[in-house]
């Protein structure tokens, strides 16, 4: 595998202390960004063509530019904590194996976009990483990382630790200001973005752990290098969710240069059983569906935008050909229909017809329609809402009709899935 | 405000907390979300008599707290059991078998999703991805994560629960 950024601590006993992070070189990237000013850091991370990797890749060093110059009120960091993506888990690693990387980043971010209170929102199931970061602040906070005068340096950064209550829309980042300001998790129409006018109608940048952990070997290695590792319009690694029909599930941290191909077969090991590849999702549930004869695509934001499909949260879902897709695209529909927060009425409604028309087709009732009908349904409404989760469900229920409409249309007519015939789906039209 | 006869009230440590939180955020309502987890901590569920009682605190309309706790799904609206057992559906479980522990569950403790045992005991969810994927197909057990589950692993599971 190639040079371990992320991931390097993951297996060394006792990785989330402050004694094994200091060992191992931590908190050397914050002594050295106190030495620069926050427009040399800014600049390095503009160097280093870091990408956001919550979902959206936004280059992180334009949306801190996007602060306002002028503005008399304070800043905030958000760290969005919250994941909820399916088939992502990255960050539940990065907070149970190096809670000090996450606040060594946080405090850099902090440093250079001028913040000095942050927020990290936990999602509400992560108790166990919950307990691991909070624990690591605190010993942050003894050892003068955290607080007034940080290192000598003069800055000061207080950390607040939020804890969501289960929702998967507090993921995206005005939902999030929303729960955060202790309101239901509805999104909030852009602009103004947040970096002009988010928490508390103060300037917030939401960056995602993972985008932040990565700052203090930017900072201490150089965004040059960091750039090289990538491709031209994105540097460095990420980490991989990996899971479904595969040997080795887990998290992976590759180049954002490997295909999906080798991440697949060379590091996920392939399918059990020496069954086929079907269909894989490379970027989190949103994403569209990829056939087998098209994984040989890079993973950087690029790369899959190209390929028809989106880099995501980096969360990778293998399904081998024992795969029912209508029935995986129901799993999925219920999913978005479930989480819809209801605000817009085309996600609302659609994604909540989507399930039931899919329900219906694998009841053995569905009819002929029934798949331009959904395709027809997904369209309308795309792009209209106030914020990406509709067309994040839009995309599986598109792509999925489109690449694997036979397997819609064999359900229809004859009643029963093509792929494991006689089968009996549980659990129709119940929420 | 009373339930079953017992009064909804914070003890005094708990209600330093809930001043402690109410100042550290810039705006006091948004510790509106960690005093419920408080309140659900302390009153094993949010009743309408516990939104009443937060309203006061915040000085917020019952309403409006009544919007934000039904909103999540981790703030219970009922009496839930000792243990909660939250079965992941989503794809990667799905895929790997997610469909047969939501049917064993259902079979071993006699209930349906979102009912609580007549003891007591366990309440069992199916909820959605709780992004671990990899140890699919997984559940949350209280404040645990247990994946690779198998009817055997269930039913050490259940067995160790008091
Ligand atoms: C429906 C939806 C859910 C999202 N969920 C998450 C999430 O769980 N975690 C996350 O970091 N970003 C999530 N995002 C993306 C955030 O809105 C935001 O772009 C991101 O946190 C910014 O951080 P980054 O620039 O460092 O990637 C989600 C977006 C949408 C539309
Ligand atoms: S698109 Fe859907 S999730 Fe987003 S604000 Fe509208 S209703 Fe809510
Ligand atoms: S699909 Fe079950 S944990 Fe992600």
């Amino acid at each position: 595998m190639a040079e371990l950024l992320l991931m390097r601590r993951f297996e060394i006993p006792d990785s989330h202390t402050l004694r094994v992070y200091r060992e191992t070189g931590g908190y050397q990237g914050l002594a050295k960004a106190f030495g620069m000013t926050p427009v040399a850091i800014l600049d390095a991370v503009k160097r280093s063509n870091l990408r956001g990797l919550g979902g959206a890749g936004f280059p992180t060093a334009v949306k801190w530019g996007f602060l306002p110059k002028d503005s008399p009120k304070p800043r905030y960091l958000v760290v969005n904590a919250d994941e909820g993506e399916p088939g992502t888990f990255k960050d539940r690693y990065l907070l149970e194996r190096d809670p000090h990387a996450l606040i060594e980043g946080m405090t850099i971010a902090a440093y250079a976009i001028g913040s000095h209170l942050s927020f990290v929102y936990i999602r509400g199931e992560y108790i166990k990483p919950f307990r691991i970061f909070s624990a690591a602040v605190h010993e942050a906070y003894e050892a003068g990382l955290l607080g007034k005068g940080i290192l000598g340096s003069g800055f000061d950064l207080e950390v607040i630790i939020h804890r969501g209550a289960g929702a998967y829309i507090c993921g995206e980042e005005t939902g999030l200001i929303s729960s955060l300001e202790g309101k239901k998790g509805w999104p909030k129409l852009k602009p103004p973005f947040p970096a002009v006018r988010g928490a508390f109608d103060c300037p917030t940048i939401v960056n995602n752990v993972e985008t932040l952990c990565h700052l203090p070997h930017i900072i201490t290695l150089g965004g040059q290098w960091f750039a090289a590792l990538g491709t031209k319009t994105q540097g460095g690694t990420r980490m991989y969710s990996v899971s479904g029909h595969v040997v080795r599930p887990g998290v992976y941290e590759l180049p954002v240069t490997a295909t999906l191909r080798e991440l697949i077969e060379n590091h996920a090991g392939g399918m059990p059983r020496g069954r086929r590849l079907k269909a894989v999702v490379p970027g989190g549930s949103s994403a569209q569906i990829l056939t087998a004869d098209e994984i040989d695509v890079t993973m950087d934001v690029d790369g899959l935008r190209d390929a028809g499909t989106m880099a995501g949260s980096a969360g990778v879902i293998v399904m081998d050909e024992s795969t029912c897709i209508p029935e995986a695209l129901w799993v999925l529909a219920r999913f978005y229909a479930h989480e819809s927060c209801g605000q817009c009425t085309p996600c609302r409604e659609s994604t909540g017809w989507v399930e039931k028309i899919l329900a219906r087709i694998l009841s053995g009732k569905g009819r002929p329609e029934d798949p331009d009908n959904l395709l027809d349904i997904a369209r309308r409404g795309a792009g209209t809402t106030i914020c990406a989760f509709y067309d994040g469900a839009v995309n599986p229920y598109l792509s999925y009709v489109e690449k694997f409409r036979s397997e819609f249309d064999y359900h229809i007519h004859h009643g029963e899935c093509d792929v494991q015939p006689g089968r009996v789906v549980t659990g129709l039209g119940t929420r | 405000m009373s339930l079953a006869g017992q009064m909804i009230a914070f003890t005094p440590a708990q209600l330093d907390e809930v001043r402690r939180l109410q100042a550290l955020y810039p705006d006091p309502r948004a510790a509106l979300l960690p005093v419920l987890q408080l309140a659900q901590e302390a009153f094993d569920f949010i009743s309408p008599d516990v939104e009443q009682y937060v309203a006061g605190l915040f000085d917020l309309s019952p309403a409006h707290v009544h919007e934000v706790v039904t909103f999540y799904s981790l703030f219970f609206t009922k009496p839930v059991g000792r243990h909660v057992v939250s079965v992941c559906r989503t794809l990667s479980c799905h895929l790997l078998g997610a469909p047969d522990v939501v049917a064993y569950l259902k079979e071993r403790l006699g209930i349906e999703a979102g009912a609580t045992t007549k003891d007591g005991k366990v309440t069992f969810f199916t909820v959605e991805c709780l992004c671990a994927c990899e140890m699919a197909p997984m559940m949350q057990v209280n404040d645990r994560y247990e994946g690779h589950l198998t009817r055997e692993k269930i039913d050490r599971i259940l067995e160790r629960l008091e």
